[in-house]
């Protein structure tokens, strides 16, 4: 039974379409990276994926009982501090007020957060920490699925790394499955058991590439030497750099 | 450990607004000063010594009658704060989430506002007679734009993808509402509390004065006949004083509760 299942997802904004008739399968435990171009529809598809956007057409099965979501974003409460941004989804959750400092410190010790930055406000964390503050609060419901949403675009290369090496160690041992859109294929081979290309102009799924091994098997030099392959040998990546291909449609 | 730091803090807290106090105070001695020029130079008559008023308000102060006098207008004050606050926020966040109902309010909020408060007293009396109602009608119909404006407000400009976030971890519109747009809403609602209740001080010895309906402004209207200017300026200090009270020992202390975080932002020396 797969975790996450698109069929036939349609959307428009505006009577414009901006998706048409996109089939995606995610197993459970499986990590999908979902690439495309910017402005391809890739923050409306997992939107409509979480449940935050109704598709216009299609339909949509959902297969695990505890959704966390990490936006490109960290969009943090900026009254509530770190501590308090990370226990707010367990309320939702039922997680019992005697367990939810437990489950707060757990999720930062997962995300590399200080005992210290958790009595901050947002305001006074660097970029970087409140992307890792966001991560630990979608750690901290203890989710069965991940959305990922270019959580990290806005970091630094070396920020980057360990943060996709902390999703990494987190999706095995939390074991959840995750749907995680990015525009950077070397973070989408390091991270995924499977690649999604998204059609240009959303037209469909222009492709699935399977990866060999699970994600944090493959060492560096692997991962380059596929990337590279993928750019030069497959029709499939032809188009991922390209921006905003509908202008020019 | 926790519980002493959570107290600890909160203590640093209160001292910080208690020194922020000073400034007030200077501000105040200025004032007193400029006062004091223009009675040595005008003289007795005309502007009575800061410090005899001072001497007239604590007179007034202790004599029981004309404490009841500042208590009824204070009474009649908040009355009508409460009222503007509730109908203010209750419309104010409708109006928020529904566009059509802002686009629909704005003009009317112009002619409510365009309206002086003084014409809403002509009006109130001859409707409800010289009564408590009259006052407390009079600042609601002034005072709620205030609020309304400022709860729309901050729920129109809300940082949506909070709601978003809170939407992807389960949330439905009561928990978003109460736990992020209530939160952001706050924030340019507490200002306009703070003038809310300004108004509803001003508006009610306005009231009170014409309506000759006892109270502070009752009290300001004999001392007009007697042409006793030491009176009026007591009574005035008095009201002032009622109104600092009210302002800094309940509205200021709740925003500054909820808005800890943005002092956490400042640089240090915008705190001191
Ligand atoms: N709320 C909206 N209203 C109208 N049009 C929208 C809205 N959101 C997205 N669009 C349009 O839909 C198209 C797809 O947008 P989307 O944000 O899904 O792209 P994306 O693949 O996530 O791009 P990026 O990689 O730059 O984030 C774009 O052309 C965008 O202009
Ligand atoms: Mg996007």
């Amino acid at each position: 039974m797969n975790a996450l299942t698109l069929e036939r997802i349609g959307h428009a904004y505006f009577g414009q379409s901006v998706l048409d008739d996109i089939h995606l399968e995610v197993g459970q435990g499986e990590v999908v990276a979902l690439v495309g171009p910017s402005g391809s529809g890739k923050s409306t598809l997992i939107q409509i994926a979480a449940g935050l956007v109704d598709a216009r057409e299609g339909r949509i099965g959902r297969n695990f009982s505890r959704q966390a979501m990490i936006f490109q974003q960290p969009n943090l409460m900026p009254w509530a501090t770190a501590r308090e941004n990370i226990g707010f989804p367990l309320r939702r959750a039922g997680v019992p007020r005697r367990d939810r400092a437990a489950r707060i410190d757990e999720a930062a010790v997962l995300a590399e957060l200080e005992e210290d930055d958790l009595g901050k406000y947002p305001v006074e964390l660097s970029g970087g920490m409140r992307q890792r503050v966001a991560i630990a609060r979608a750690l901290a419901v203890r989710p069965d699925f991940v959305f990922f949403d270019e959580p990290f675009t806005a970091l630094d290369v070396a920020l980057k790394r360990r943060m996709q090496n902390l999703v990494i160690a987190a999706a095995r041992e939390a074991h959840f499955a995750a749907l995680f859109i990015t525009h950077d294929l070397m973070e989408a081979i390091r991270i995924a058991h499977r690649i999604a290309v998204l059609d240009v102009r959303g037209r469909g799924i222009a492709g699935l590439r399977a990866l060999d091994g699970g994600p944090g098997d493959r060492d560096e030099a692997e991962i380059f030497a596929l990337r590279q392959r993928f750019l030069e040998c497959d029709p499939l990546f032809r188009h991922i750099h390209d921006v905003d291909e509908r202008k020019r449609r | 450990m926790k519980l002493g730091s959570a107290l600890s803090d909160r203590a640093g807290r209160l001292l910080d607004f208690v020194w922020s106090g000073w400034a007030g105070l200077a501000a105040l001695a200025l004032l007193a000063a400029a006062w004091q020029a223009g009675h040595e130079a005008w003289g007795d008559f005309i502007l009575p010594a800061p410090l005899a008023t001072l001497d007239a308000a604590l007179g007034l102060l202790a004599d029981p009658g004309s404490l009841d006098l500042l208590l009824l207008t204070a009474e009649r004050s908040l009355t009508g704060f409460a009222m503007a606050t509730v109908a203010g926020i209750v419309l104010g966040l409708t109006a928020g989430y529904a566009p059509a109902v802002m686009r629909l309010a704005r003009p009317l909020l112009t002619v409510v506002l365009g309206v002086p408060p003084i014409a809403w007293i002509v009006l109130t009396m001859m409707w409800f007679g010289t009564t408590s109602t009259t006052v407390a009608v009079t600042i609601l119909i002034a005072a709620t734009p205030m609020v309304f404006v400022a709860a729309a407000e901050g729920i129109a400009t809300r940082d949506r993808e909070l709601g978003q976030m809170a939407e992807a971890f389960g949330y439905r519109l009561p928990g978003r509402f109460l736990f992020v747009d209530l939160r952001q809403a706050a924030r340019p609602i507490f200002p306009a509390l703070a003038l809310a209740l300004g108004t509803g001080f001003k508006v009610a010895i306005m009231a009170e004065m014409l309506a000759n309906a006892g109270g502070v402004g009752g009290a300001l209207a004999r001392a007009r006949a007697l042409l006793d200017v030491p009176q009026a300026l007591a009574w005035v200090v008095l009201s002032v004083i009622a109104l600092i009270v009210v302002e800094y020992g309940l509205v200021r202390p709740m925003e500054s509760e909820l808005e800890r975080w943005r002092r956490a932002a400042q640089p240090w020396g915008v705190k001191r």
